[in-house]
């Protein structure tokens, strides 16, 4: 891990800084609070469920939207103040991709790196071919964007963000409509452009996506920022728990309860019943093996045990809440 | 970023130079590259040629009769210009360069571009700079196109000879070509604070049909204004007050009086409406 980011232009301590990033639209408060805080070099998962002010915040970073409250740095510069300095080393894709249907991929590229401030002539081609072999595109680069399929443009809104070297990539759900292997190149292209020591900022609702690749996650609820960490310390966070397989369901009850854990059942089985209890709700950090000592000591027949970690997924549901309504 | 060597300077301000044209290229390129841009040029140029052929199938036109200098296209294939300019000015210029000009900002936000050009960073100032200018280098072409398309189905369906201009004076036709240049410029100046109103519509909103259509709209509003007697104190403040003033185009010596204020007129929209749009979007959230 790179402790700090930055070669000669300055160095920063945070690859982004958000303190109390806060968007009113009229008086729904899509963004609330946000102390948003990653490091340098890694790749950081924005996860939260739809409408829970991902794109929002996003937009806050880039100078799209400005703020109602609250301040955003970048690479240590300030946001929006400093856009010129800043955003050449950032490359982003918002809210999907969007292209001039009537130009070529290529042409299209051309447009916005000729858009870019700080972008030399004389090299655009070849950093437009660059960035489209990068996501696979080459053969299509002359083809009108109108004739491109959902993943296919997703793709060229990926290579737009790579059409300089970045310092910082802001994805906001990069692997929208891509088929598997997009998924799994996307996947491998963040890897190595972290490995190249860039940092990486991807929002995401796929949890599996995020376990897969990110070191790092933020999870939003209703625009609020409810957790943020390594990857290994959110999952730690959430508690871990037993699952025993007995005959002897109700004589496992009462000792359990003895040591302070609440079983659950957990369903029956042909040589059995599942039970189920949170290890953390003893408080004290009861370690398993104590539980199947005093099992056995109790005379209870254990067949299967097996302490479960809660996976991101259960972390997720549990700070963000069960319900399929999205958050007003 | 490399270390700044002594003597490197140079290059690095002419890249500076290349890169800030390089937008306003790229948005020339877009505007002339696109279908839309091509039909609306057709349609203007579609104009002199519907002239000319009417007259030519019909018998004599009358003198007195039809737009002015009509009467006078079958001596001399040169009016079909200047007829086409004039019948083009009240609305089918104005509809064009509504279009593109309400399509500045509205048309990059429909798309979504609009947020990936200010990611790349554009500048909002700059890109804003660069859509005027685009805007109005469609000003410069479109009564261009009206005024050679004219001057080109004149000569081959017409005798082409000497031009009695307004003032009763003849001038030779290579002369009267300047003059087709002249009243095109005359009406790029015109049209240049409809399309500084277009371009601050073109801010308000993300659905480019509207601003299109408000553009035209304030354009015909502007017109009627104009003819109306009991608000005369305003008619000098109306933009398109000059719009008809390019006859003065058409007299030996040359009349810049209305050109002069036509342009100084134009230059104050310009201000106002470039400080509106400037003012507007500046600010705007970009959340399209
Ligand atoms: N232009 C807008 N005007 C008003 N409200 C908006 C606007 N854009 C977003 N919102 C509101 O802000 C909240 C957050 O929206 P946002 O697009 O940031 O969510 P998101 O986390 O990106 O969701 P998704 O996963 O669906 O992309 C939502 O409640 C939405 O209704
Ligand atoms: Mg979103």
């Amino acid at each position: 891990m790179i402790p700090q980011g930055g070669s000669g232009s300055g160095r920063y301590n945070l690859a982004i800084e958000t303190r109390g990033l806060t968007k009113h639209f009229g008086r729904q408060v899509a963004v609330d609070g946000v102390d948003l805080a990653v490091p340098p070099g890694s790749v950081f998962g924005f996860l939260g469920p739809n409408g829970s002010g991902k794109t929002t915040t996003i937009r806050m970073l880039l100078g799209l939207a400005a703020a109602s409250a609250g301040t955003v740095s970048l690479l240590g510069m300030e946001m929006p103040g400093r856009f010129r300095d800043v955003l050449p080393r950032v490359g982003a894709l918002v809210e999907g991709p969007a292209f001039y249907p009537f130009l070529s991929g290529a042409a299209n590229l051309s447009r916005l790196d000729a858009a870019g401030r700080s972008t030399v002539p004389a090299t655009r081609k070849g950093r437009v071919d660059r960035a489209l072999e990068r996501v696979g595109l080459s053969h299509a680069a002359g083809k009108k964007v109108h004739a491109y399929s959902l993943g296919m443009k997703q793709r060229l809104g990926i290579a737009n963000a790579l059409l300089a070297r970045r310092d910082l990539l802001v994805l906001d759900e990069p692997t929208n409509g891509l088929d598997p292997q997009g998924t799994r190149e996307v996947r491998n292209l963040v890897r190595s452009l972290a490995h190249d020591g860039a940092t990486v900022f991807v929002s995401s609702h796929l949890l599996a996506e995020v376990e897969q690749m990110c070191t790092h996650a933020a999870i939003m609820s209703a625009g609020r920022l409810v957790a943020q960490g390594p990857l290994a310390e959110l999952r730690r966070a959430g508690s871990a728990r037993i699952r025993l397989l007995t005959p002897d369901a109700g004589q496992a009850r009462s000792v359990l309860a003895g040591l302070g854990l609440a079983a659950e059942a957990g369903g029956s089985q042909p040589d059995g019943e599942v039970l189920l209890a949170s290890l953390s709700a003893a408080g004290d950090g009861r370690l398993p093996e104590d539980v199947v000592g005093q099992l056995v000591a109790g005379g209870v027949r254990v067949r299967g045990f097996a302490v479960e970690r809660e996976s991101l997924e259960d972390r997720f549901v549990a700070l963000t809440g069960e319900g399929f309504d999205v958050a007003q | 970023m490399p270390a700044e060597v002594p003597g490197t300077a140079a290059p690095a301000v002419r890249e500076a130079r290349e890169s800030a044209s390089s937008l306003m290229l790229s948005e020339l390129r877009v505007l002339f590259g696109r279908r839309r841009t091509w039909a609306l040029l057709l349609a203007l140029a579609a104009i002199p040629v519907l002239i000319a052929i009417a007259v030519r199938v019909s018998s004599a036109v009358p003198p007195g009769r039809g737009p002015a200098f009509l009467d006078r296209i079958s001596q001399n294939g040169l009016f079909v210009a200047f007829t086409a300019m004039l019948v083009s000015v009240p609305l089918f210029l104005p509809l064009t360069v509504g279009v593109v000009a309400g399509d500045t900002i509205a048309g990059e936000a429909n798309l979504g571009t609009l947020r990936y050009l200010l990611v790349a960073p554009a500048g909002r100032v700059r890109l804003l700079l660069v859509k005027y200018a685009g805007a109005l280098a469609f000003c410069i072409v479109a009564p261009l196109t009206v005024g050679l398309a004219g001057a080109a189905i004149g000569a081959a369906l017409f005798p082409v000879g000497p031009v009695t201009l307004l003032s009763g004076d003849v001038i030779q036709p290579p002369e009267a070509a300047v003059r087709i240049l002249l009243i095109a410029a005359y009406l790029a100046v015109s049209l240049a604070g409809l399309s500084a109103v277009g371009l601050f519509l073109s801010t308000l909103t993300v659905v480019p049909v509207g601003a299109m259509a408000a553009t035209v709209v304030v354009s015909v509003v502007s017109q009627v204004l104009d003819q109306l007697p009991q608000l005369e104190w305003l008619h000098p403040w109306l933009f398109s007050h000059y719009w008809f003033g390019f006859g003065d185009m058409l007299r030996q010596p040359l009349l810049w009086d209305s050109f002069t204020s036509n342009a100084l007129l134009q230059g104050g929209y310009i201000a106002v409406f470039g400080a509106l749009a400037y003012g507007r979007f500046v600010t705007r959230d970009i959340l399209s």
